[in-house]
């Protein structure tokens, strides 16, 4: 097994090198450097001080060769924490993105434990009732959520649910609770608004892997191992959440490593149309103003975060399942 | 017996009676598999449909797409009615839609549309209308439907906040939404064929250098960085320029899937017989590659191309509703959603919604049910 991590943890490397070089080139893409930007704003505000300046220059490596600008940038993430400025909002990055991170990982955690909850009982009923109505549903359903586009589907929502329900949209909290301390009325509140982005962003990941859960699961039905153990005489319901639901469930350890990064991009889409306070709409301004280095950091951490997310799931496989580890 | 149909295809007529089974080749029993597949079956030509409108787009619209109306903004879709009634009383039959007249809610002191059941925009088949190029160069007046007077105006699926006509402009979208799946899927076609085939082919290290590149794309959330990548396009530039580099932006995903597939499929097949019969009889790589191999999983790609178009689709869709892919006056499926990006819109006009979105789904939708089908149909193992 440590033989397995150690592999896996190496096999990471390369990957988290290349996310850091993609983006750099994001950061690099549009025209102009940093600092010309910078300089107009400051010369604007009449503060332009030429020192300052200078200093900047050296510290991002401004002017000279791109690899010599790409070490500045990385060993100063590395070594000092430091992502640079962000020039719109004339403050360190640090201190704007990780309260932001945060809920987009909390949303994109608990939109996974939701299509579990869902996909794991529907894979189960479509595999076991094959051709009922109810798998018939199933199936449609599972169209469905594949043809919609999330934020399609986050319209829709907002619109069904103030149109029909008068309930306030957008935001994770009502307005009158966004500076408010947490108190039990903030949370009851939070968990009110926090449901729609999460069957937004979950439909088709959970539309996806009931789909798998029922193919699985119709692989291993009519295996002999089950007509063994039902010639024992054991309950059908015990039967099969013994045997084959336990085999059709390695896909499902397996999925986080798929299904997070679809998850990430589908909440930072769904933010933006819902209007929440985590990643995506801060990135999308960032990106749109050319606030490269907030962007660049953004796009960064939830990269690098998405690959340790798809480690633990292979470590949590491999751990489940020993053909792997011994591959 | 099968239901394989009985042909006499003995070169010598006459001589005897035996009758010979057809063979039917490859591709006949793919397309006759197929066929069975009724979902599938009618999801190609709903498909055929949609690419049909993409490709004579002018000649179903009604009202040119740029074209703007002070008196209608935001007005409601029209229905289409069939009779009409005579000052003697009598009815006739005239397909006419009714007009809107703007009136003030002195309650709510805003201004709505109602009907105006005096005025009558008769409608007709084949009728003229403004001047267009069909296929870019054929110069037609003469559009599917529409009102049969050339002035009135009519809004099948109600208009913007510009008085622009949402029917026009939704078929008008089609060409470019529809489009950049095809184009993206060839890009990804061409990339993912040839590194998943030099993957597949080869072997070794350099399997192991484009498996990593794979499985990178695939573990990083795309949605971030095709924004970094889109957000980079100029805002100044031509049209068609955005338009080839959100192509190329959108394709960045689909190769990787296509790429895995063809690999699995080289490193299955590289041992088969026939492939070490064609290299003894001294073929090049290349012509095992082209003649034999790739012949022999020609019809999954074809499967595993039409499920790629839909994401495509999906992903423009979702670049240009956020701002940072296509960008207004080109018209597209997603540039027509951003018009609905707040739901103030929507409560004021839900038609913005409604219509391009039913639109993609019913695009994405019959393009799934379509691959799904070619993808059982290629499978020669599948029941």
């Amino acid at each position: 097994m440590l033989g397995y991590v150690y592999r896996r943890i190496l096999y990471m490397i390369p990957t988290v090198f290349l996310v850091s070089i993609v983006t750099f080139i994001i950061i690099q893409l549009p025209p102009g450097d940093y600092l010309d930007t910078l300089a107009a704003e400051l010369s604007d505000s009449g503060g332009l001080d030429s020192g300052t300046l200078e200093a900047l220059r050296d510290q991002y490596g401004l002017g000279q060769p791109m690899y010599v600008q790409y070490w500045k940038w990385i060993t100063g993430i590395l070594f000092h924490g430091d992502f640079g400025l962000s020039f719109e909002k004339n403050l360190p990055v640090n201190d704007l993105i990780w309260d932001r991170l945060g809920w987009t990982f909390a949303i994109s955690l608990l939109t996974l434990l939701f299509i579990w909850a869902v996909a794991l009982p529907i894979g189960i009923y479509s595999a076991v009732r094959k051709y009922s109505v109810g798998d018939y549903a199933a199936t449609f359903f599972g169209f469905i959520g594949l043809a919609v586009p999330n934020f399609l589907l986050a319209l829709v929502m907002m619109y069904v649910a103030f149109k029909y329900f008068g309930q306030s949209v957008g935001g994770l909290v009502s307005p009158e609770y966004i500076d408010a301390p947490w108190t039990w009325d903030k949370i009851v509140d939070l968990l009110k608004h926090i449901w729609m982005p999460i069957v937004v962003v979950g439909t088709s990941g959970a539309a996806a892997l009931i789909r798998i859960m029922r193919a699985n699961l119709l692989d291993e039905l009519y295996r002999p191992y089950v007509v063994t153990a039902r010639a024992k005489g054991m309950s059908e319901f015990q039967l099969l959440m013994r045997y084959p639901v336990r085999v059709a469930l390695n896909p499902f350890i397996s999925t986080i490593g798929w299904i997070l990064p679809t998850l990430v991009s589908g909440e930072i889409i769904v933010a933006v149309v819902m209007n929440l306070p985590t990643t995506g709409p801060m990135l999308l301004r960032a990106l749109l103003v050319q606030d490269m280095y907030l962007a660049g950091s953004l796009i960064l951490i939830v990269s690098l975060l998405t690959v340790l997310g798809t480690l633990i799931s292979d470590l949590l496989l491999a751990w489940i399942d020993p053909r792997i580890r011994y591959q | 017996m099968t239901d394989i149909p009985v042909e006499k295809i003995s070169p010598t007529e006459g001589d005897d009676d035996v009758q010979m089974p057809a063979l039917l080749g490859p591709w006949a029993l793919m397309w006759r598999k197929f066929r069975r597949h009724r979902v599938a079956y009618a999801s190609l030509w709903v498909v055929v449909l949609i690419y049909l409108l993409a490709l004579f787009g002018e000649f179903f619209t009604t009202t040119e797409i740029g074209e703007t109306n002070v008196r209608a903004p935001f007005a409601p879709p029209m229905g289409i009615s069939l009779f009409v009634e005579n000052e003697d009383g009598s009815t006739d039959f005239q397909l006419h839609a009714k007009g809107l007249k703007l009136e003030l809610d002195r309650e709510a002191m805003r201004r709505t549309f109602v009907e105006d059941p005096d005025k009558i925009i008769p409608l007709g088949f084949f009728v003229e209308g403004y001047a267009y190029e069909l296929l870019g160069f054929i110069p037609m007046e003469t559009h599917f439907f529409g009102p049969k007077n050339k002035r009135d105006r009519v809004y099948f699926w109600g208009a913007d906040r510009l008085g622009r006509d949402i029917y026009s402009r939704i078929i008008m979208g089609t060409r470019i939404s529809m489009s950049i799946g095809l184009v993206g899927v060839v890009v990804s076609l061409f990339i993912g064929i040839s590194l998943g085939g030099i993957s597949g082919y080869y072997g070794g290290w350099i399997d192991n250098v484009i498996q990593r590149i794979i499985e990178f794309i695939r573990s990083i959330p795309t949605i971030p960085l095709w924004m970094g990548l889109a957000a980079a396009i100029p805002l100044g530039w031509p049209p068609i320029r955005t338009y080839f580099v959100v192509t190329l932006i959108v394709s960045m995903i689909g190769w990787t899937g296509l790429a895995r597939e063809v690999r699995g499929k080289f490193l299955s097949l590289r041992n088969e017989d026939f492939i070490t019969a064609a290299r003894l009889d001294g073929l090049t790589d290349w012509e095992i590659i082209w003649k034999h191999m790739v012949p022999s999983f020609s019809s999954h790609i074809i499967a595993s191309l039409t499920l790629a178009v839909p994401l495509m689709i999906l992903a423009e869709t979702s670049l240009s509703f956020l701002g940072i892919g296509l960008q207004p006056p080109t018209v597209s499926w997603g540039t027509l959603l951003k018009e609905a990006q707040n739901i103030r819109t929507i409560i004021q006009a839900p038609w913005l919604l409604i219509a391009p979105g039913t639109m993609i789904v019913v695009a994405v939708l019959a393009l799934n049910f379509l691959g799904d089908g070619l993808r059982d149909a290629a499978d020669p193992n599948a029941h």
